[in-house]
């Protein structure tokens, strides 16, 4: 019995340490990575949102990932794992088989994707669907229904399409709001610093074509950075930063070559 | 996911614009990493790093008859196992097409280039001799897999030490400190042909952007380099041009691996 | 009082060294390395993913698979590739083991392979295999109530001991004059928030108070090796 309560007052004790970490920690707006099994809050005070559930008095973490709390509510903000679909997500997925009456398409989730005719967002005709889709087509889709077996797609959408050129990358979905940023802002930074067109799958597979390979690389490492680095804030600085430093680098680069070409040209006379 | 079409376009594009996705050259390799004496229970093992593939290789020692032919020579098996951890394009069970092809390539680089000198492997002619097993285990693959295998074996081999022997049997656990027969190290090296372009060191995505690789494995005397196995793989075929003048380049970039293995053997 | 002495000088309560990571193979959903000292096992997770054949799918659940292996030279004499009877067992024990934290119902007719290869063996490699998968699910970003930990307790000579070594596994004592065996190995998997067993097997010779005390042992040892797998997870930040 007494041994029962002094686990619980170890576990207070623990707790309100997180606690106090948690307050202190905010306000250099560092994250806290909790792990499945470990109590993240306690009392009636809050309420379990995601990534959480509650035992007993606790609020004990369901999942490993970054520990957020906004009001009462507390959640674990996945650090990491495959792309879990959710109805109204745009992915970015891979024609895989064509059937009589659609498409199979491999969105890199637990389930296959399936675009019917009905939903590909224009006139098919019927006897031969790979006129419009085609295996290895890259195709930008909406998660229109998620069942037991499937997930069902949909392309009649502005914006859904059948992707040509540029290159795919894939990052952990889990970073994809980073990538984004809020309203874009990221995204938009990437965008306009190396002129590519990109568009983020929430599955974590994005595409970027430039007017150039190098303006495209270019915009793959600045997300890729962002991918690798999910802690650190001022994000927003150092991928312009990065960007800056890529870009001068490589027109240094460039001038370099022209002058050492210029140089033997002027040799040569 | 096997690579979109659009971004197998891309990368074939920029090949044969000698470019690459990670700013490499087309001929060069990743930084390689060897780290030797992964388990204390071989009597030689290696890790292998490039990159972000990862290979680790052992060697085990057994005793047994010689074969008919080959009375006084030692014997060598080569197993390579693709197991499912280390991709999810590999699957579990017994090993396929893949797995034997790469243990066959790695077993004649070792054999023809005579790097374990297996007559020095002779217990009693015609009687006793000992046997080599190499064992072969990708753990991350990003492509490369072949080269990566052979530079993990070499390493191991390399480090491995013969066992106690009583009376004819070998007594594991117990290590003298007597070092394998070694001899010319062979170097292997695979050239993978995307679009009209040869390189090496390919990750996954290049790797499955390829129509045709071919490996050699050589070895050197003095300022002479020898060819002592090749294969030539993948749907496309080959032009004889081609194949002399990617031997000519595998030939000059040997010396480069070798002297990388050998400085991180030392 | 218990007379019994650790070769290696350990108290009878005390683990060898024990090194955890997690993210130690790149190309897999989540992953981990555990060791208790020179027993060292790898985890990779792959999953949820699409499960084929179909008649394979359950629709109340995802589909939890276990493989473990041993590389041929991490024993010393050496070990076919392949499974074997021992290995499937052990895939199957580990797999029980793990399930019972997991929430499978979230994704189901998907599956979630997992791979434990053990690098180097010197006893306990199941419980090191159990560790290292129960970091790589949680690595993974699956789902699951707690860590699973694992951890072989022993009865040597007359001593309960945890985290046993090979050589006390073979440990024997003289007894009229000839070498009997007096060990037993009790492996046991700790669910330490749920204070449940999720994998108990035993080979040897104890009584049923002997066993009590080597749960106990479990128990309390699976507490400090939980700490150490939260630490391992936890570090992921300073990379």
């Amino acid at each position: 019995m007494t041994e029962k309560k002094e686990t619980r007052e170890e576990k207070k004790e623990k707790e309100t340490k997180l606690e106090e970490r948690s307050a202190e920690e905010n306000k250099e707006k560092e994250r806290i990575v909790v792990v499945p099994g470990e109590v993240i809050a306690s009392g009636s005070g809050f309420l379990p949102g995601e990534g959480t559930r509650r035992e007993g008095q606790d609020i004990v973490a369901a999942r490993f990932g970054l520990f957020e709390k906004t009001d009462k509510i507390v959640k674990v903000i996945p650090l990491s794992g495959v792309y879990i679909p959710r109805v109204g997500n745009t992915v970015i997925g891979q024609v895989i088989d064509v059937t009589f009456n659609g498409w199979i398409v491999d969105i890199l989730a637990p389930h296959l994707g399936f675009l019917s005719v009905t939903e590909c967002g224009g006139y098919v005709n019927k006897k031969d669907l790979t006129e419009y889709y085609t295996f290895k087509d890259a195709l930008v889709a909406k998660i229109k229904a998620i069942k037991a077996r499937g997930i069902d797609l949909t392309m009649r959408e502005k914006g859904l399409r059948k992707l040509e050129g540029g290159m795919l990358i894939k990052i952990n979905p889990t970073r994809v709001p980073r990538v984004i940023g809020r309203e874009g802002s990221m995204i938009n930074i990437i965008k306009d610093e190396t002129g590519c067109n990109i568009i983020v799958g929430q599955n974590g597979v994005i595409w970027i074509k430039g007017r150039n390979v190098e303006g495209e690389i270019l915009a793959k490492k600045a997300i890729e950075l962002i991918a690798r680095k999910p802690f650190i804030e001022g994000l927003t600085e150092k991928v312009k930063e990065f960007l800056h430093k890529e870009r001068k680098s490589e027109n240094k680069e460039a001038y370099e070559v022209k002058e050492r070409g210029e140089r033997k040209e002027r040799k040569k006379n | 996911m096997e690579i979109a079409g659009l971004t197998k376009k891309k990368i074939e594009e920029m090949i044969k614009e000698g470019k690459r996705m990670d700013g490499r050259g087309l001929l060069e390799m990743r930084p390689f990493e060897i780290e030797l004496g992964i388990s204390k229970k071989a009597e030689g093992s290696a890790r292998v790093k490039i990159g972000d593939t990862e290979v680790v290789a052992g060697i085990k020692l057994g005793v047994g008859e010689p074969f008919v032919d080959s009375p006084e020579d030692g014997a060598l098996i080569v197993t390579v196992e693709l197991w499912p951890l280390a991709s999810e394009k590999f699957e579990m069970g017994p090993p396929d097409i893949q797995a034997i092809e790469m243990a066959r390539i790695v077993d004649r680089s070792l054999r023809e280039s005579g790097y374990i000198d297996l007559k020095k492997l002779c217990v009693k002619a015609g009687e006793l001799v000992w046997t080599v097993f190499v064992d072969i285990y990708p753990i991350n693959d990003d492509g490369n897999l072949i080269d990566a295998s052979a530079i993990a074996v070499i390493a191991a081999l390399h480090e491995a030490v013969f066992p106690e022997l009583k009376e004819d049997k070998v007594q594991y656990g117990e290590l003298t400190d007597k070092k394998l027969p070694l001899k010319n190290m062979p170097i292997v090296m695979t050239f993978y042909k995307v679009g009209e372009s040869f390189l090496l060191d390919p990750t996954v995505a290049e790797e499955e952007a390829a129509k045709a690789r071919i490996t050699v494995a050589m070895t050197f005397d003095k300022d002479e380099v020898f060819i002592h196995a090749l294969q030539k793989a993948g749907d496309e075929p080959l032009e004889e041009r081609e194949i002399t003048e990617v031997l000519a380049i595998a030939m000059k970039e040997a010396k480069k691996v070798h002297e990388k293995i050998l400085r991180q053997l030392k | 009082m218990a007379t019994y002495k650790r070769p290696d000088g350990r108290e009878y309560d005390e683990t060898r060294k024990i090194e955890a990571k997690v993210g130690v193979v790149k190309r897999a959903d989540g992953s981990a390395m555990f060791s208790f000292g020179s027993s060292r096992a790898i985890a990779a997770v792959y999953g949820p993913r699409q499960l084929h054949p179909q008649h394979l799918q359950n629709p109340e659940k995802c589909l939890l698979r276990c493989y473990y292996d041993m590389l041929p030279f991490s024993v010393a004499e050496r070990k076919r590739p392949g499974p074997s009877r021992r290995s499937t067992e052990i895939s199957y024990v580990t797999t029980s083991a793990l399930s019972p934290v997991l929430k499978l119902e979230a994704f189901p007719n998907a599956v979630i392979d997992v791979y434990i290869l053990i690098i180097e063996a010197d006893a306990s490699t199941r419980c090191a295999g159990i560790n290292a998968a129960s970091l790589a699910l949680a690595h993974a970003g699956v789902p699951m109530t707690e860590l699973v930990s694992a951890v072989s307790i022993g009865k040597i000579g007359d001593a309960i001991v945890a985290d046993i070594t090979k050589e006390e596994e073979d440990y024997k004592i003289k007894k009229d004059g000839k070498e009997i065996k007096a060990a037993t190995d009790i492996p046991m998997a700790i669910l330490s928030r749920a204070n449940k067993l999720s994998l108990l097997q035993l080979d040897g010779k104890v009584t049923l108070d002997e066993l009590k005390e080597a749960i106990a042992l479990g128990k309390k040892t699976c507490k400090k090796i939980v700490e150490i797998q939260k630490q391992a997870l936890k570090k992921v930040k300073e990379e």
